[in-house]
C-alpha cells in the first residue's frame, strides 16, 4: 500500500475541508489505495485487514472474485468504523471516481461518529479483529484448525441470536441470587414447645439444615433467566458447559455480532447520508465540467432501482431530501397534517428553512426502523413507486401484490425489525426441571423454516449438551420442537403454554 | 500487505469439493451469478455453504420494490431471485465450467492409477534436485541477492536507519539469503492405457459424446500425470478395429456388437507389444452394453478371465445408459465378478447415466490408494 498520489491527495484535503464547512464530524479518516485482488480479499474480512482462520472468508472471497473477474460488479468503496476511519480506494478508478467515493466515505465518517447506535462500538476494531485472529490462531495450533473450525460452524449458526438492543443494556443485569440472600431469614415451620424444651425439640442444628435445604430449594425455583433473554449468545456463554476455548471463541463470535449490529441496523440511513453528502459536495463544489456526464453515470448506477430490488442508497438519499425539503418548507406538525386541500398541501411553504438541521438531528438519533416509522409519508411512497412484491404460488412468479402504504410501511418495518430475523429468547435454563434449555419465538405473523431450525437447533445443542426446545407457532398451532442429543422430535403444546402470547 | 485469505479460500475449496468436512456437505448449494461473455449469456457457478440459522420460511417470500406496474403484474420468476427480474427470455446460458487447470487439480488431488507398480527397463528411479527454495545458509556462490537486499532493507526501515536520501543498504550476516534445492524423487512407470469404444448403431449420440468425454478426460489428465505412458485405442461394432486418437474422438460407426472382437483385439496388441512383466496395462472399455448375444458374453468373461485378467492391472467397464441397450452386459458383469471371485479386484464397473456423472465415474475407475 502506498501513499495517495499528490492529486488525490490535494482532493482528500479539500474533500475533507468541504465536509467540515457543512457541519459534518469525523475521526481522522485514512485512505488507502488497494488493487481489485486485495479490495476483495478485504472485502471477505468485512474490510479487515486481519480476521480469525474460517472457510466462510474463502467462501466470500471466491464469490467477489468471481464476480469481478466476469465483469459483474466491482467494490468501489469500502469503509470501517474505527477510530481513524480506514477507507479503501479502488486502483485504477477515474479520478472523479475517486472523489465521489472519498466524498461518499466522508458521510459514513460523520455517520459511524454520531449516530446514536453507533455510540457504544468499538472504536478499535482493527485491534479487536486481530486479537480475535490471533486467539483462534493459537487455538488451532493447539488443537488442531479441524476442531476449532468445526466449533466456529456453530457459534456462526447461531450468531444472530443477540439482543438488538444489547449494545445499551450490556451491563449485565445481577442475576437475582433469591429474594433474600440471607437464608436465617427464611421463615421455617417450627414444632409447637414450651420455651425450656425448644432446643431439645427443635435442635438448632436441625433447624439450620432445614433453613440451608429451604433456601437451596428456593434457589432451584427460580428461573434462569428471570426473564426471557433475547441475547441467546450470552446465556450460552455464562451457563453453557463449554469448554474454556469454546467459551472464549463464543465470546468473541458475541463481540463481533454486536460490533456489526447498527450497521446492519442503519443501512438505509447510512448509505442514504453517504450518498447525500457525496452528491452534495461533488455537484456544488468539486465535479469539472468535463466530468459532470461521469458522474452522473456513476451516481445514477448508484442510486438505480429496479422492480424487484430495494435499494438503500436510493430510499435512504430521497428520505433525507424530503425531510430537508419538509422541515424547509414547514410540511410538518398539525397545521400541515390536517389540511385536507391537495393543492394547498402541494404548494406548502412557510420559509422555515430548518431543513439542514433536521436531517442533522435525524443522523443522530434514528435507526432504520424509526426513520421509515416516522418519516415515510403516503407521498413518498407514491412518488417513488413503492410496492410490495409477493410470490405468487400459482405461477412461481414475483407479482406486485399492493401499493397500499399502509402495507408498505408495515412490510419494510417487519423486514427491518431484528435485521429481518425472527425474535428468539431463552426463556428456561432449567426446563422440566432437568437442566434442559427452552427457546422460544416470538411469533409475529411468520413462521420460521423447519428445516433449517432444526439444524440450528442441534447446534444449540452442541452447546448447551442437555435436550434443547424451541417454542414456535406453525400453522397457527403451538409447536414445540426438541433435540435430545440422537433424536429429534416436534408435539403441540396448549397456547397456555407458550412464552409469549401469540400476537398478530 | 499480506492477507491470509489463500487459506481460508484453500479450505473452502477442500469443503466444497468434499474432502473434508463431510457434515457440511448437506448445506452446500450450488448458487450461479449470471454473466454475459460477447452475445452469450453464462452462468458462473458460485458454490456456497449456507449454515443453518433460525430464520423466517416461506411467508418471507416478499418483499418491498420499485418501480412501474399495476397490482398483479409480474417482476419476476421464482429463483431467479429478485434482483435478477427482466433478464430477456430465450437467452442461451452456457455453463462455465471448471477450467482445465483447476479440472487436473482436482483430479491429481484425487485420483492416480490404481494398481500400479515399478516395471519395465523404462523403470528408472532417482533423484533430482529442484532449486526452487530459499535458505538463510548456503554457500555464497548460491547467494540470492535481490531477496538479501529485500531483508537488509526490511530491517533497516524496520530499525529506522533507512534514509531517503542516503539509501545505503549494508547487509548483515542474517539478511543473507541463497537459492537452496529440495530433492525429488522421480519414478518411471511405463504403462499402457488400451481405450476401447462402442461404436455400434445402438449407441446415439449423446452416449458417444459421453464416452468421448468421460475417455477424452481420463486420457489427458494421466497423459499430464504419468510420464512415459503409452495410449491404443480400440472401436467396435461387430468388429473391432485399431485407431488412431484422432479418429477414436471422432469417428462414427453403426452395425451390430460383439464384444469379444475388442477384447480379442486387445488381448493381440497385448500379445504382442506390451508384455506384462514390464508393462503396467490399463483396460477402458466403453459401451451402451447391448451385446449381440449371451454366447458372445460368455466369451468376453472367459476371455477375461483367463487370458486379459491375469495379464492386466485393471480393467474398466463404462457403461452409459442408451434408448435401445439393454444394459444386460453392465449386469452380467457384475453377476460374474462378485465378491468372491478373485479377479474381482482388477475389475470396475460403472454406469454413466448422464454427463453429470462423468466426474463420478472417473473416480470410481481411478480412485486412489487401491
Amino acid at each position: 500500500m502506498a501513499d495517495l498520489p499528490p492529486e488525490l491527495a490535494r482532493h482528500k484535503e479539500e474533500i475533507e475541508k468541504i465536509a467540515k464547512t457543512y457541519g459534518l464530524d469525523f475521526y481522522t479518516t485514512i485512505f488507502e489505495i488497494v488493487d481489485y485482488d486485495l479490495m476483495n480479499q478485504l472485502a471477505a474480512y468485512g474490510g479487515f485487514p486481519t480476521r480469525y482462520p474460517h472457510w466462510s472468508f474463502g467462501m466470500d472471497y471466491e464469490r467477489l472474485a468471481k464476480s469481478y473477474q466476469y465483469g459483474l460488479s466491482k467494490i468501489y468503496e469500502m469503509v470501517i468504523n474505527n477510530d481513524p476511519v480506514i477507507a479503501y480506494l479502488l486502483k485504477g478508478n477515474s479520478e472523479m471516481d475517486q472523489k465521489l467515493v472519498m466524498a461518499h466515505v466522508y458521510g459514513h465518517a460523520d455517520f459511524f461518529k454520531n449516530n446514536y447506535y453507533f455510540s457504544s462500538s468499538n472504536r478499535k476494531s482493527v485491534d479487536m479483529m486481530a486479537n480475535h485472529g490471533v486467539k483462534v490462531s493459537r487455538f488451532v495450533e493447539k488443537l488442531g484448525p479441524e476442531r476449532v473450525e468445526t466449533f466456529i460452524d456453530i457459534a456462526q449458526s447461531i450468531d444472530n441470536l443477540i439482543d438488538p438492543q444489547g449494545n445499551f443494556t450490556r451491563v449485565k443485569d445481577e442475576l437475582a441470587e433469591g429474594h433474600d440472600t440471607d437464608p436465617s431469614r427464611l421463615p421455617l415451620a417450627k414444632l409447637k414447645s414450651k420455651d425450656y424444651m425448644d432446643k431439645y425439640i427443635n435442635p438448632p442444628e436441625f433447624l439450620e439444615a432445614q433453613r440451608q435445604k429451604l433456601f437451596d430449594d428456593l434457589k432451584k425455583k427460580q428461573r434462569i433467566p428471570e426473564n426471557p433473554q433475547q441475547d441467546v449468545l450470552e446465556f450460552l456463554i455464562e451457563y453453557a458447559p463449554l469448554e474454556n476455548w469454546e467459551r472464549e471463541i463464543l465470546t468473541l463470535i458475541r463481540r463481533e455480532a454486536y460490533y456489526f449490529l447498527p450497521q446492519a441496523q442503519t443501512k438505509i440511513m447510512n448509505e442514504g447520508w453517504a450518498s447525500y453528502w457525496h452528491s452534495t459536495i461533488m455537484t456544488k463544489h468539486k465535479l469539472t465540467d468535463a466530468e459532470v456526464i461521469d458522474y452522473a453515470c456513476s451516481h445514477a448506477g448508484t442510486v438505480a432501482t429496479s422492480p424487484g430490488r430495494f435499494n438503500p442508497y436510493k430510499i435512504g438519499i430521497e428520505l433525507f431530501r424530503d425531510i430537508e425539503d419538509r422541515w424547509n418548507k414547514g410540511k410538518f406538525g398539525l397545521e400541515y397534517d390536517n389540511c385536507n386541500n391537495l393543492a394547498d398541501k402541494r404548494a406548502w411553504n412557510k420559509n422555515f428553512g430548518l431543513g439542514r438541521q433536521k436531517i442533522f438531528d435525524v443522523r443522530r438519533v434514528y435507526n432504520d426502523v424509526t426513520f421509515i416509522d416516522e418519516f415515510l409519508t403516503p407521498e413518498f411512497c407514491a412518488e417513488h413507486k413503492l410496492f410490495i412484491f409477493a410470490m405468487n404460488p400459482k405461477s412461481h412468479e414475483y407479482e406486485i401484490a399492493s401499493r397500499e402504504f399502509k402495507k408498505i410501511k408495515q412490510q419494510l418495518l417487519f423486514q427491518l425489525t431484528n435485521r429481518g430475523h425472527p425474535r428468539i429468547f431463552v426463556v428456561d435454563g432449567n426446563f422440566q426441571n432437568r437442566g434442559e434449555l427452552l427457546l422460544a419465538h416470538r411469533y409475529e405473523g411468520s413462521e420460521i423454516k423447519l428445516a433449517t431450525a432444526k439444524d440450528t437447533l442441534t447446534n444449540v445443542h452442541k452447546c448447551w449438551r442437555r435436550p434443547v426446545h424451541l417454542q414456535t407457532l406453525i400453522q397457527d398451532q403451538p409447536r414445540l420442537l426438541s433435540f435430545d442429543g440422537a433424536e429429534y422430535a416436534e408435539k403441540s403444546i396448549g397456547h397456555e403454554d407458550l412464552a409469549f402470547v401469540k400476537q398478530n | 500487505m499480506y492477507l491470509k485469505i489463500q487459506t481460508d479460500h484453500a479450505r473452502f475449496r477442500q469443503i466444497i469439493k468434499g474432502k473434508i468436512k463431510q457434515d457440511l456437505r448437506k448445506y452446500i448449494s450450488n448458487g450461479e451469478m449470471i454473466g454475459i461473455k460477447g452475445k452469450e449469456y453464462i452462468s458462473i457457478p458460485v458454490p456456497t455453504i449456507n449454515l443453518p440459522h433460525f430464520e423466517f420460511g416461506k411467508n418471507d417470500q416478499q418483499g418491498v420494490g420499485t418501480g412501474d406496474g399495476q397490482e398483479g403484474d409480474a417482476i419476476g420468476k421464482e429463483g431467479e431471485g429478485k434482483g435478477g427480474a427482466g433478464n430477456s427470455e430465450g437467452t442461451h446460458i452456457k455453463e462455465v465450467d471448471l477450467s482445465m487447470a483447476e479440472m487436473a487439480e482436482i483430479m491429481s488431488e484425487e485420483l492416480g492409477l490404481p494398481h500400479i507398480k515399478p516395471k519395465g527397463d523404462k523403470n528408472i528411479k532417482g533423484d533430482k534436485n529442484v532449486y526452487n527454495s530459499v535458505h538463510k545458509i548456503g554457500p555464497r556462490s548460491l547467494l540470492h541477492f535481490k531477496r538479501t537486499y529485500k531483508e537488509a532493507l526490511k530491517r533497516n526501515i524496520a530499525m529506522g536507519s533507512y534514509e531517503k536520501e542516503d539509501p545505503i543498504i549494508i547487509p548483515q550476516q542474517r539478511d543473507f539469503r541463497y537459492r537452496s534445492f529440495k530433492r525429488k524423487s522421480i519414478e518411471n512407470n511405463s504403462a499402457v492405457i488400451i481405450f476401447m469404444m462402442d461404436v455400434s448403431g445402438s449407441m446415439g449420440d449423446e452416449q458417444k459424446s459421453i464416452v468421448r468425454t468421460e475417455s477424452f478426460w481420463i486420457d489427458t489428465w494421466l497423459r499430464s500425470q504419468y510420464k512415459g505412458l503409452e495410449t491404443r485405442y480400440i472401436v467396435h461394432d461387430a468388429v473391432a478395429n485399431e485407431v488412431d486418437r484422432e479418429t477414436f474422438f471422432s469417428t462414427r460407426e453403426s452395425g451390430g456388437t460383439i464384444i469379444s472382437a475388442a477384447y480379442q483385439k486387445a488381448l493381440d496388441l497385448i500379445d504382442r507389444y506390451y508384455p506384462p512383466e514390464s508393462w503396467n496395462i490399463y483396460l477402458f472399455h466403453f459401451s451402451d452394453g447391448d451385446n449381440w448375444s449371451s454366447d458372445d458374453t460368455v466369451k468376453c468373461f472367459e476371455l477375461l478371465e483367463q487370458r486379459l485378467l491375469p495379464k492386466v492391472n485393471l480393467f474398466c467397464y463404462g457403461q452409459v445408459e442408451s434408448l435401445y441397450g439393454s444394459g444386460q452386459f453392465y449386469r452380467d458383469l457384475s453377476e460374474r465378478f462378485k465378491a468372491e471371485n478373485p479377479a474381482t479386484e482388477r475389475v470396475v464397473a460403472s454406469r454413466i447415466p448422464s454427463k453429470e456423472a462423468i466426474y463420478d465415474s472417473i473416480k470410481d475407475f481411478l480412485k486412489k490408494g487401491v
